[in-house]
């Protein structure tokens, strides 16, 4: 196996990570604002997995498993973690945005900047 | 004026990327851990699990596990007070 | 309310999704799996039953008070395992060499075993029922706010 000419998964992540920051600095509609920061969520997560990778592994589960070198546990069980916190962040906030649009009536979120009594 | 501040400060971060995907090591060819070989070798003796992974999240760092539980339980507990429109009553009480 | 047809395929798919998700919470020292990705299955049957029915029906079924006492059973299952053996260290794995799930496997490649593991079997039955209870809540209490009813206690 050879090595990978630019690093493939890297930048990969790099890219996902770049494009959800342009559209959180840049959009206005709050639905596209959580689409920003679950495609951010997902960016880190690959990067995690893609650290722990020796070249010819398999995964790191002894049942029926054929020979040779192991990948890194740990990076794993950080990156389940990751996914079950980013899940509970998500709900709360789409809870947030289902009431700002019972109550103002319009998803922009340049129209709810100022607070009111 | 927001948006300048915002294509200069998305610029710094494209540049820090960018130099960050140019630098790091090769895909596949980590630099050596010792404490992920020390699991690989003995988590079947100690644990008695055939699953690296699941005694990973549940043995050796089971503190992270705790608090992650505490996240999803306090989280479910926000989402369902949030949505919650009470009775009015009518006679004043 | 979607039509009869619907209706009656989700009534039948529903048997096999939750055994397929009680078979992934319970093969997770085996398998790939365990508790939090057991759950998730499950949750996705649910989730299928809001669309083909409406959400006032599955209300009568799945009410919040007993969603709420499964969830805090699991968290409290969760903190007592982790307590049980304060003896020697916190989330100590005192069940191996035990007669319950205490088997040791070979070293190297074997088939698998499920009478392993020590507490990690138990610790993720306790996950699988909290994960089940809480999203199934929350998911629940989003399609009865967006129709206009009333969430009770």
């Amino acid at each position: 196996m050879e090595q990978m000419p630019l690093n493939f998964p890297f930048l990969a992540a790099a890219l996902l990570v770049g494009i959800a920051f342009f559209i959180i600095i840049f959009k206005r509609n709050l639905i596209k604002l959580i689409m920003g920061i679950a495609m951010m969520a997902s960016g880190v997560n690959l990067f995690l997995v893609a650290l722990g990778y020796r070249a010819g592994g398999n995964a790191p589960i002894y049942t029926d498993v054929p020979p040779g070198p192991m990948v890194f546990p740990v990076p794993q069980a950080l990156t389940l973690t990751s996914i079950v916190i980013s899940v509970a962040v998500l709900a709360l906030m789409l809870t947030m945005v289902i009431r700002i649009y019972r109550h103002t009536g319009s998803l922009d979120s340049e129209k709810s900047r100022r607070m009111k009594g | 004026m927001r948006k300048v501040v915002g294509l200069i400060a998305f610029l710094i971060l494209l540049g820090f990327l960018v130099w960050g995907v140019l630098l790091i090591h090769p895909f596949g060819y980590p630099s050596p851990a010792y404490m992920d070989d020390y699991i690989i070798e003995n988590a079947q003796e100690e644990t008695g699990n055939n699953n690296v992974v699941a005694s990973v999240v549940f043995d050796y760092r089971g503190f992270d596990t705790l608090g992650e539980a505490t996240i999803l339980f306090t989280a479910v507990t926000g989402v369902l007070l949030v949505l919650r429109t009470l009775k009015r009553k009518e006679d004043g009480s | 309310m979607l039509s009869k047809m619907v209706r009656t395929v989700a009534n039948q798919l529903i048997v096999f999704i939750v055994i397929f998700g009680l078979y992934v919470i319970a093969h997770g020292q085996v398998t790939p799996g365990g508790g939090f990705q057991g759950g998730a299955v499950i949750v996705s049957g649910v989730v299928m039953l809001l669309v083909a029915f409406n959400s006032k029906e599955l209300k009568k079924s799945l009410r919040e008070r007993t969603l709420s006492i499964m969830e805090s059973t699991g968290a409290l299952i969760f903190a007592a395992l982790a307590f049980a053996g304060i003896g020697t260290a916190f989330f100590y794995n005192l069940l191996v060499g035990t007669p319950i799930f205490g088997h040791v496997p070979p070293t190297g490649a074997n088939p698998g075993d499920i009478w392993t593991g020590g507490v990690v079997p138990l610790m993720n039955l306790a996950v699988g029922i909290k994960v089940v209870a809480g999203l199934s809540a929350v998911v629940l209490a989003m399609a009865l706010f967006s129709s206009g009813e009333e969430v009770e206690e």
